[in-house]
């Protein structure tokens, strides 16, 4: 047979058969990808955890030097990681060092930096900073911050100062950490779930 | 506004054209249901891309996180064992949607000049869909996958020449491992579907180049594919769909088995139902003969598919090719029925089966349970388990004497009559030191009736001085009987030891006092007189781990032990099974808590 001219059908009776194919097609496409986003949302629709960080013991007093210079210790806890349950591993850092304060006798400072979440090092000397002193240097965009954790110098991107933790001291010499993380970028500190 | 937009795009890509050739297409005699079968076989492809991308972003392969992330997709993620089950079951559609493709082209007549080479590409893509099955059946890295994907690489290993290389290439290494995975993986998620994307672009364009062949005769005139043809083809994806989401819905999702084993045997291990016909073709083929079946007689059939074009120039080849296909399918359809029929008659299969199952619901509750899945995988969680471990361990060492319940403990019932030693279920309960201290039932074969105790003092005592008890005494018997119980902290009779701690505590007193047990039994305080067991945390996990590690320590039997066997001291046994065994026997295991 040769090939046929356009079957001579009424229009309407045509448009609802096209009809009928874009729905389907819709629909066929719908429930894969639908289900398919859906589970890649699934982190959204966790619960983001503790915001308010975990307390943990980091280590005794004497193991501070008494000048005030920074120590940095692991932060170590439980750990849930997908599927993944690990009783007790590194989950962070801080710095610590004591303080003139009798009423707090330590500070510690969160080691993420402030402005786009790198790993500070502590520097003796603060690269161009007057007067001369020491303090945190982010090695990636060169955030400055003083040992107090205060913003170095208006040449620092950072949006704000250095996250300080709290501390206690419990048992006579125990030092203990409120351990959390805050999002990066932000001139408030905005904590993040665990 | 929208007009000259698409005018500027046709202008550059020439989409019209394109979309015209591809809607209009002339369909010879009108629309047919018989022509869907390529259409539906294209959306289920489609399905499995969209699926099989969500789930990729999930799956990690890996020995120790392939079963873990599965699991994590199944069971935690949002709807993702809706989205794997929709992958899976859409998997096993595409097999039946192959098959039905294949006939029709087959009875049609469309493989034959000058369509061989998009026959060809058609067979090609069966064999390539069949190798996305098998390397998907792997990944999921529970039991069932694990060994029944051994099997296909072990016959890998039977090519001639080749076939130890060809297996250690494919398997990446001697043994199923890490590379395993990330190469079952790649084939799969990579190689196969890039693969089968690009035969499937030839398959399509040389189907438009000779177009439909039309099944005679033709009911009406020529119509365009669009939208005719288009619609029905629809109705038919849909078809498929609902039929997906049916099993999808039905059983909630694609099966997951425990986490592979390697020191673990798996009786249930089965191929997945399309194979079922060639796992019980290899049956028949004893010893070394087993090449015939596995791939010389399989690459004959196949590749006398190839030649069907050919031989089906002349009238008779067409129908000889239609009927080698139809004897095909009733063969595979046939073997597969026996298959099917002897695992129903076999009840060994049966219990692997069940055992199976439950091992499967055990590990999921433990991954879920608080000390969850640990950073060396979920393997360990079945392993560590005395609720699993137990009653395997009982069944090979213990049950050639022991019952428990008058079973193996796997399920199996034991010949009542040749019991040697006591039934061990509820061992150190109230109930079981109950039977044991009765008259009627000490000296039965569920106790000490066939064993040299038989005649031994104990049941002398019961027979003698427990049997003329007046009903103080028994009352009084019944107090220590509560404190002996109490001395292993049966985790079932926590709540009846807390609440009859003061019973608990008459009785310990009445062990020294009215009830004679330390005539033979040292209990708390050293007893150098005692000749039978010590009764000091009797039934606890120490003293029942102690017990089995040498029972004719001077602690228990000393000299007087009958048969039974020093587990540990002996190296029967190594602690980690002693410690399973003598937990399981108390009952003593994760019992997740009841949801409020």
């Amino acid at each position: 047979m040769p090939p046929s001219t356009p079957p001579n059908q009424s229009e309407r009776r045509e448009f609802l058969k096209k009809a009928c194919c874009v729905a389907l097609g819709g629909a066929l496409g719908a429930v894969p990808v639908a289900s398919g986003v859906a589970f890649y949302l699934d982190p959204l629709l966790r619960a983001g955890g503790d915001s308010k960080g975990v307390k943990v013991r980091v280590t005794t007093l004497d193991a501070l030097p008494n000048d005030g210079t920074p120590h940095r210790f692991p932060i170590l806890a439980s750990r849930t990681d997908a599927w993944t349950k690990t009783p007790e591993s590194a989950i962070g850092s801080v710095y610590m060092m004591r303080t003139a304060d009798p009423q707090k006798p330590v500070k510690a400072f969160s080691v993420i930096c402030p402005h786009a979440g790198c790993f500070v090092d502590y520097v003796p000397t603060l690269p161009n900073y007057e007067p001369a002193q020491a303090g945190f240097l982010c090695p990636c965009h060169n955030s400055t911050f003083k040992i107090t954790g205060e913003i170095a110098g208006t040449g620092s991107p950072s949006p704000r100062g250095l996250d300080e933790l709290a501390c206690t001291i419990e048992n006579g010499n125990e030092v203990w950490l409120q351990f959390q993380n805050f999002q990066a970028g932000t001139s408030e500190r905005v904590p993040l779930g665990s | 506004m929208i007009k000259p937009l698409l005018d500027w795009l046709d202008h550059r890509t020439g989409y019209r054209k394109i979309t015209h050739e591809a809607l209009y297409e002339n369909v010879p005699g009108g629309s047919r249901w018989r022509y869907v079968w390529g259409s539906t076989l294209t959306f289920a492809l489609v399905i499995q891309i969209i699926t099989g991308v969500f789930l990729w972003m999930a799956y990690s392969p890996s020995s120790q996180t392939g079963w873990e992330s599965v699991y994590y997709i199944q069971d935690q993620m949002f709807l993702g064992w809706f989205v794997r089950g929709l992958h899976h079951f859409t998997a096993q559609a595409m097999i039946v949607l192959l098959v039905l493709h294949l006939m029709q082209v087959l009875i049609d007549g469309a493989y034959k000049a000058p369509r061989e080479l998009n026959f060809f590409t058609g067979l090609i893509l069966l064999l390539l869909v069949l190798g996305l099955s098998l390397t998907g059946y792997l990944l999921p890295w529970d039991q069932k996958g694990y060994w029944a994907t051994r099997v296909v690489t072990n016959l890998a290993g039977i090519v001639p020449i080749v076939g130890d290389s060809l297996r250690r290439v494919v398997v990446g290494g001697n043994d199923f491992g890490h590379q395993t995975l990330t190469r079952f993986f790649a084939l799969h998620a990579g190689v196969l579907p890039g693969g089968i994307l690009a035969l499937i672009v030839g398959h399509i364009y040389l189907f438009r180049r000779h177009g439909i062949t039309p099944a005679e005769p033709r009911m009406k005139p020529d119509a365009a594919f669009w939208p005719d043809q288009v619609l029905k083809d629809a109705v038919a994806c849909l078809a498929v769909l609902a039929a997906v989401l049916f099993l999808v819905l039905y059983n909630h999702g694609a099966e997951l088995g425990a986490p592979a084993d390697a020191s673990v045997p798996f009786p249930a291990a089965r191929p997945e139902w399309y194979f079922l016909s060639i796992y019980q073709f290899l049956k028949y083929f004893p010893g070394k003969t087993e090449i015939i079946g596995a791939l010389i007689i399989p690459g004959m059939i196949f590749g006398f598919l190839f030649l069907m074009p050919f031989v089906g120039k002349w009238k008779l080849g067409h129908r000889f090719n239609v009927g080698f296909c139809c004897s095909l399918l009733v063969g595979a359809v046939f073997l597969s029925y026996l298959a099917k029929n002897e695992d129903h008659h076999n009840e060994h299969y049966q219990l692997a089966v069940e055992q199976s199952d439950t091992d499967a619901a055990r590990v999921r509750v433990l991954a879920m349970s608080p000390t969850g899945i640990p950073p060396a995988g979920a393997v360990s969680l079945l392993a560590d388990d005395p609720y699993t471990q137990g009653p395997r361990l009982f069944a090979q060492n213990c049950a050639s004497c022991h019952r428990f319940g008058g079973t193996d403990a796997l399920g199996s019932k034991l010949d009542e009559s040749k019991e040697l030693a006591s039934d061990l279920k509820g061992f150190a309960s109230r109930e079981w030191l109950g039977g044991l201290l009765n008259p009627a039932t000490v000296d039965s074969p569920h106790y000490f009736g066939a064993t040299k105790f038989k005649d031994g003092p104990m049941v002398k005592f019961v027979h003698e001085d427990v049997k003329g008890f007046t009903p103080d005494q028994a009352a009084k018997l019944q107090k220590v009987l509560a404190a002996i119980s109490a001395e292993a902290s049966l985790p079932a009779q926590k709540a009846a030891d807390t609440r009859d701690a003061a019973i608990i505590a008459e009785g310990r007193q009445l062990i020294k006092t009215e009830i004679t047990c330390e005539d033979c039994h040292q209990f708390h305080e050293p007893n150098p007189d005692a000749t039978a067991p010590d009764l000091t945390g009797y039934g606890s996990t120490e003293w029942l781990t102690a017990f089995l590690n040498d029972p004719g320590h001077p602690r228990f039997y000393g000299p007087d032990n009958d048969k039974m066997p020093a587990f540990g001291k002996q190296k029967r046994l190594n602690d980690h099974d002693i410690e399973m065994l003598a937990k399981w026997l108390r009952g003593d295991w994760y019992v997740p808590e009841a949801k409020p």
